[in-house]
């Protein structure tokens, strides 16, 4: 069930274990109202619990858990800051990678793309990241994304390709060997094994995005037989 | 540490710089183009007249003109005023910043002051009503509304055509009064354009080395530098250089922009005023289409 909302309004949700997410703020921690802050399509869950808004945006606003795909941008000391695409460059400790120590920490040069997981994320603090599952400690795919491409897209987008129901990469992956990496800040990377199929993969992407046409599935594998020529 | 995300471009990374230089060794484009090829250019007039709307790809450049009465300045008393305002906001992109013009934007304004202003393209002196005391002020606004590569021409263009689609009042001056008819009583008139320059932007990249050369003798010749028609923005900020052309339908070139950037041999440079040449005929023919479709749906009541 979903109903349209802009920033500002009032929502009546009310659950003893009431949750919030994207797009739903709580102005004080006693019996406040609660607050949109985003404009898009409200949901809620069947039994009220779980409430969010449904928006699309191109400025990522970092947020803990996520994972995103950064570009270092300088090293200082012990850490480096990486741009995620939010107001504030983030940090990323040197020690954060699986199997780090103080003398062995990876030697990542300026410009090199990372996928990382934000770990922490306040409104007016700088972002971190790790390299790690939170748990584990083990790799799990973070880390330094070497060759291959970047291609900028929306939220949205970053939202649907990591819907395993989706069908975009399912599609492109049964045609050609592909290694992808989503980021919900509106990144994603790329490589397959030469620069042609890599274009026409980010091609497709940028054309099934909601903000750049919004190809339905369809239409985008007349699209993709036709770039692929 | 601290320090602002904004003010400075994003410099790209290292797997797109040489992904871009595989793909240009190979003659592809990251968007699918021919080398010499522009994204697709669309228009979008508003209800006012001298808006526009114009995309070249995802590039998107809002243009407005406005006029007024004033006095002229003292030492020009038969000519009229021209204004542009071009600042960039950070609605085009995060790297923007209001405090401090990038230098794009101050190669932009630049750009707009020379083509609209200094190229002549607006005929001054009609927009004078009453020498000495009264004559037209135009104020040109240009909205960057959103950074793809190449804001420059795209800005160029939507100048020219809300200049081409603008309609100022009608005056009547009888003796030394000045009466202004509004639109609904006149029709409104149109600026006096002596002619349509047009930019156009080719980034330029050093050519595929040669890994061996045949014999030990030096080459005679190096090969030409790649040349790209309408950089999107990894390729302008991987560029080795761009060079801006600026010229109307009737060949005549107004500005030729080259600051600094990979040297070019005088061939190369007449071989990319050709193309801009050609390119600029298409683009003066589908801007006279739309502005044609436009003014047809438009009301103009004849009394």
């Amino acid at each position: 069930m979903a109903t349209a909302i802009l920033p500002g309004e009032l929502v009546p949700a009310q659950h003893v274990n009431l949750k919030l997410g994207p797009g739903l703020l709580q102005a004080s921690t006693t019996e406040s109202p609660i607050l949109a802050t985003r404009a898009g399509a409200l949901h809620h869950s069947p039994n009220g619990a779980r409430w969010w808004v449904e928006s699309n945006a191109r400025r990522y606003v970092p947020a803990a858990q996520e994972s995103v795909i950064g570009v270092v941008t300088a090293r200082g000391g012990e850490a480096f800051r990486v741009d995620i695409g939010s107001a504030h460059h983030a940090n990323l400790d040197g020690l954060a990678f699986e199997g780090a120590t103080k003398r062995n920490r990876p030697n990542l040069k300026v410009g090199t793309l990372v996928y990382a997981r934000v770990s922490l994320a306040h409104k007016d603090m700088e972002p971190e990241l790790e390299c790690f599952d939170a748990q584990t400690h083990k790799s799990d795919g973070f880390g330094e994304l070497k060759g291959g491409l970047a291609v900028t897209c929306s939220l949205k987008m970053c939202r649907m390709l990591l819907d395993p129901s989706h069908f975009l990469l399912p599609f492109l992956g049964a045609r050609f060997p592909l290694d992808a990496a989503v980021g919900v800040n509106g990144r994603v990377w790329i490589s397959t094994k030469d620069a042609q199929t890599t274009i026409v993969a980010t091609r497709l992407i940028e054309a099934v995005d909601p903000d750049g046409g919004g190809m339905d599935e369809a239409a985008a594998k007349i699209f993709f037989h036709k770039i692929n020529s | 540490m601290l320090k602002f995300a904004g003010n400075r471009p994003p410099s790209p990374s290292i797997a797109e710089k040489d992904f871009l230089q595989d793909a240009l060794r190979k003659k592809l484009r990251l968007d699918g183009r021919k080398p010499m090829d522009l994204r697709p250019i669309s228009f979008s007039f508003g209800p006012e007249l001298g808006w526009v709307d114009c995309s070249l790809g995802k590039t998107r450049v809002l243009a407005q003109v406005d006029a007024k009465m004033v006095k002229p300045l003292p030492e020009r008393p038969y000519e009229g005023l021209i204004t542009i305002h071009s600042e960039i906001s950070p609605m085009a992109g995060p790297e923007y910043d209001t405090a401090r013009p990038s230098e794009e934007e101050i190669g932009i304004s630049r750009m707009l002051d020379k083509i609209v202003k200094r190229s002549d393209a607006l005929d001054k002196e009609s927009l004078c009503v009453l020498a000495g005391q009264r004559v037209w002020h135009l104020r040109l606004t240009v909205h960057f509304i959103s950074d793809a590569g190449n804001m420059l021409d795209c800005a160029v263009l939507a100048s020219m055509v809300a200049l081409r689609h603008f309609r100022r009042p009608e005056v009547e001056v009888i003796g030394d009064e000045v009466i202004i008819h509004s639109p609904s009583e006149r029709a409104p008139v149109p600026l006096a354009l002596h002619h349509i320059p047009l930019c156009l932007t080719f980034a330029f990249f050093p050519p595929p080395s040669n890994p061996t050369s045949k014999n030990n003798e030096v080459q005679e010749e190096t090969p030409p530098p790649i040349v790209l028609a309408d950089p999107n923005t990894l390729e302008e900020r991987l560029a080795d250089g761009t060079l801006s052309v600026a010229l109307n339908v009737q060949r005549e070139l107004c500005v030729l922009h080259k600051a600094g950037g990979l040297p070019l041999e005088p061939a190369e440079v007449m071989k990319v005023v050709q193309r801009a040449t050609f390119l600029v005929k298409e683009l003066d023919e589908l801007v006279e289409a739309r502005l044609r479709e436009d003014w047809e749906g438009r009301h103009v009541e004849v009394r």
